[in-house]
């Protein structure tokens, strides 16, 4: 079986960045609250409350629509999702069904083939998200849950998407994709935790349908879906069938597992919310004024940086990158450009990934400084990447905060010159330690001097200009030559 | 403000009230030192509210209705929460979890349902004026039985807010009193908009009501006279309408069609909106705890098994049923279009005259007991319901009596002209005055 056969339609549900909850003025903010603070009789669902709609929701709601190239609707309608949860404080969810906000348009991706691809998209509608349970105790002591409302009533869109992935890996460009537009358009904060919770079909060709549900981290999508992946076909190689089912992602084990058949039952009994009136939305349409957005940003650091196609991508693929690098180039008088596109979008991301840090933690300035060092050519590139990763462990201990130069001065990793006798004395050194090495290059063995100048590379710890090094060390073997 | 005390100690011995406040407080304002009684329906703060159902049993609300706010403000005490048939959901206030209201006129009969708490407490001069609510009769049937006036105002011109909703689409708050004066002064305090119910208009209600009918149009649907209506409740129907005309009006005979169909349209909907309504009470945050090791769905049926009456019960039934998957179709959404329709006839009918007139009841209030078949009580419904399918204003007026039992009269009005039904009913109440 070809890759080709693998179909992914994804589900996802992003929490709307408004300051209050979609139908009560409840703070959003709950997450460093106790539980049930963030709540009051309209969010928890006490009998004789309604409704009342926050239009900043689906105004938020209109501009990720119209972002995503989707016709809105000019009249949509809310519904009730009758099923019985304890986190569910009415026993219904107030969601969108037969008549959504919005419906077609597309998220375009760089396919795994390497073209620009568009996913169509079904629709997006908006609904509120239900409160949380907390399970405690254990099988010995006892087991009780905890229900926690703060988070009943916060506004989701959920965005479908036709059935157009072709491996779990577009599922993830999708996501990233979808992510980095949200957050163009100050809308979604991707940082806060179960901001976005994902339910992923699946299917092979000619093989039943499965749903993993409720998946909330980016990476668990890809690991969920290449999981799936595996296990389907093994079992089409076994000649079992893959049978149509909703299955759960177990994040800990990077597995999913079959949800119990009761949970796959459910008749959620929509009808439409007696007391909330049709939502009509033509008269705002024209207040949605939208910012710019991934697409365009990565076409204007090319055009106005000059970035690579590549670096242009990587950098506007996330909001908060894009703008430290425009903060960057601005700081130093747009001098930097190519250099400063390398170093984010190369170095400094991964530097950040292998620490877990976000990019709000690096100090715009002193990373220009950084840049303008190397730009001078007062350090090297090694030097460059020792320096910054003493800039990061710094920030990520919280304890000093010492400039690009201190840290430089402090360890000696100013590059070193032609007449530095630090240098030429370890040359020396080399040429002395590595007789065999002398002569094979004098016996014309060109792997010889770089091997020599990756020792003496070693000992200025990378101080030295590989150019200028080699160079010197060349002069040296001619000289020390009988 | 200065707040004041009253001494509210009634002789209940019909049972009217669920929970007397024995010295409620007031303020200043129109209501002032008016002990007003309120369904139990209706969200109290600080006070038990059950809608006299076991499964609410202990449940105190933190906050206020909309309308018992403005009551408040407007100077009234809250003399207790009246007695009603579980959830709303009766014609009779037998279906209460905590034992019938007797009607005063007769404690051999019903008080008529489901605010037959409210109606007693006004009818037996407990209190001068009662919060009702009306889902498909339910202020006018009580208000017919016990002899006194109330009005079902215009759907979205009395705020819902902290009404326990049994079915949204349909029930409004209304006010119930001995005299029609006294019901528009209570409706001139609640009416208006509020932005906590988005379903409530800007439609204040400020009107002192008047007698002058003359060139008043009345239609007379025959449906209203026509079978399973007693004709001795019809005739005294008549005998008032002809009153009517006395004093100015013109009758003119006209017909519902759409009527064959309200009663099943509106069961249809109220149960479909009540078992969604409903599922909320599931023992995890109001009501006596059942104390159980089973897990949560089968805590939430030992709970709901015990806390809901058998009527309650079989209308969560029905209404699950008809919002199911292949069977929507069928019955909620042809509900929803003989709903429209009943609603194109009103409108079709107010083009032409500017009220319709018939009897609220079909019979008098019933013995206690004597319908014991659900199908039979849910007919009794017959002449009500059309009323709030359509979202219109109507009010029962008392006209004379069968056997030594009132007889209410029902107007019913177009949209938003509460205060016509109103002027009727005080026309009628003066031309009948002794």
């Amino acid at each position: 079986m070809i890759d080709a056969d693998i179909v992914v339609g994804l589900e996802v549900h992003c929490q709307l960045d408004t300051k209050s909850k979609l139908f009560c003025g409840c703070s959003t903010d709950y997450r460093n609250d106790g539980p049930n603070t963030h709540v009051c009789p309209v969010c928890l669902g006490l009998p004789g409350t309604m409704p009342v709609l926050n239009k900043r929701a689906i105004e938020y709601a209109m501009r990720v629509a119209k972002a995503l190239n989707c016709t809105i609707i000019p009249e949509s309608e809310f519904s009730r999702k009758n099923y019985f949860y304890p986190d569910l404080d009415k026993a219904y969810q107030i969601t969108q069904y037969d008549k959504p906000l919005a419906e077609g348009g597309y998220v375009e991706i760089e396919g795994d083939d390497g073209k620009e691809r568009k996913i169509q998209l079904t629709r997006i509608h908006v609904e509120e998200d239900p409160g949380r349970l907390v399970h405690m105790g254990n099988a010995e002591r006892g087991r009780y849950s905890l229900v926690d409302y703060n988070r009943s009533g916060i506004p989701l869109i959920e965005i479908v998407s036709e059935p157009e992935m072709r491996s779990p890996k577009e599922a993830r460009k999708f996501l990233n994709k979808l992510r980095a537009t949200l957050e163009y358009l100050g809308v979604f904060d991707s940082e806060k935790e179960g901001s976005i919770r994902v339910d992923a079909n699946i299917s092979l060709r000619g093989s039943a349908r499965v749903e993993i549900k409720n998946i909330t981290s980016y990476k668990g999508v890809e690991k969920a879906l290449t999981f799936e992946v595996t296990r389907q076909k093994n079992l089409i190689r076994r000649g079992l069938t893959v049978d149509r089912e909703t299955r759960h992602y177990l994040e800990a084990r990077g597995i999913t597992q079959s949800a119990r058949s009761k949970e796959q039952e459910n008749d959620y009994r929509y009808f439409p919310e007696p007391d909330l009136r049709p939502l009509r939305v033509q008269s705002w349409l024209k207040d949605i004024v939208l910012p710019e957005l991934p697409d365009a940003r990565r076409e204007r650091f090319v055009q106005q940086y000059g970035c690579s196609l590549n670096h242009a991508r990587t950098l506007t693929g996330e909001l908060k990158v894009a703008n430290f690098y425009e903060a960057v180039v601005a700081g130093s008088g747009n001098g930097l450009c190519t250099l400063a596109a390398t170093w984010i979008a190369d170095t400094l991301t991964g530097e950040l990934n292998y620490r877990s840090m976000k990019i709000d933690g690096v100090d715009a300035e002193k990373f220009t400084g950084l840049l303008e060092l190397l730009k001078s050519g007062t350090i090297t590139d090694k030097s460059g990447v020792e320096v910054l990763r003493v800039m990061l462990d710094e920030r990520l201990k919280g304890e000093i905060n010492e400039t690009p130069e201190a840290i430089v001065a402090r360890l000696n990793l100013a590059k070193t010159s032609g007449d530095d006798a630090v240098l030429l004395g370890a040359i020396n050194e080399v040429i002395t330690e590595n007789q065999k090495a002398v002569e094979d290059y004098r016996a014309g063995k060109n792997g010889a001097l770089n091997f020599l100048v990756g020792q003496t590379m070693k000992k200025t710890r990378g101080r030295a200009d590989p150019g200028e090094l080699n160079r010197l060390m060349v002069a040296a073997l001619k000289s020390t030559e009988q | 403000m200065a707040v004041h005390t009253i001494n509210f100690e009634p002789d209940d011995r019909y049972n009217a009230f669920l929970k007397v406040c024995a010295k409620p407080t007031h303020g200043e304002g129109k209501l002032a030192g008016i002990a007003i009684a309120v369904k139990d329906n209706i969200s109290t703060l600080g006070i038990e509210t059950t809608c006299a159902s076991k499964i609410l049993k202990g449940y105190v609300p933190p906050y206020d209705a909309h309308a018992v706010g403005l009551i408040k403000s407007a100077g009234a005490a809250v003399a207790g929460k009246t007695n009603m048939d579980e959830f709303g959901m009766g014609t009779s206030t037998e279906n209460s979890a905590f034992g019938p209201t007797l009607n005063p006129c007769d404690t051999g009969r019903v008080p008529g349902g489901s605010s037959g708490g409210s109606a007693a407490a006004v009818a037996a001069g407990m209190v001068r004026m009662a919060l009702g609510t009306d889902t498909g009769g339910s202020i006018r049937c009580p208000a017919a039985f016990c002899g006194i006036v109330g009005l079902k105002p215009t759907y979205g011109r009395v705020s819902r807010y902290g009404l326990i909703a049994y079915a949204n689409s349909l029930e409004t708050i209304g006010p119930m009193a001995k005299n029609v004066a006294d019901v528009s002064l209570l409706m001139s305090v609640i009416a208006g908009h509020d932005r906590k119910d988005t379903t409530s208009h800007n439609k204040p209600y400020n009107h002192i009501p008047s007698a002058d009918i003359k060139g008043l149009r009345i239609g007379i649907p025959g449906e209203y006279f026509g079978k399973g209506v007693d004709p001795e409740v019809a005739s005294v129907v008549r005998r008032a309408i002809g009153r009517l005309e006395e004093i100015g009006a013109v009758t003119v005979p006209c017909s519902i069609p759409s009527m064959e169909y309200a009663l099943a349209a509106y069961y249809v909907i109220c149960t479909s909106e009540a078992s969604s309504n409903l599922a909320r009470f599931d023992g995890v945050r109001y009501g006596p705890a059942v104390d159980t090791k089973k897990s949560w769905h089968a805590a939430y049926q030992d709970m709901r098994k015990q806390g809901f009456g058998p009527e309650v019960r079989r209308r969560i039934m029905l209404g699950t049923f008809a919002l199911s998957s292949g069977y929507y179709g069928k019955y909620y959404a042809k509900a929803q279009i003989a709903r429209e329709n009943v609603r194109k006839d009103f409108a079709r009918l107010f083009s032409d005259v500017d009220v319709l007139c018939g009897p609220t009841m079909p019979t008098i209030a019933f013995k206690l007991g004597e319908k014991s078949d659900p199908l039979s009580m849910y007919l009794s419904d017959i002449l009500t319901v059309p009323v709030n399918l359509a979202g219109i204003p109507a009010i029962s007026a008392p006209c004379g009596k069968v056997q030594g039992m009132p007889v209410g009269l029902q107007i019913m009005g177009r949209p938003f002209e509460d205060e016509r039904v109103i002027d009727v009913a005080y026309a009628y109440e003066q031309a009948a005055k002794p």
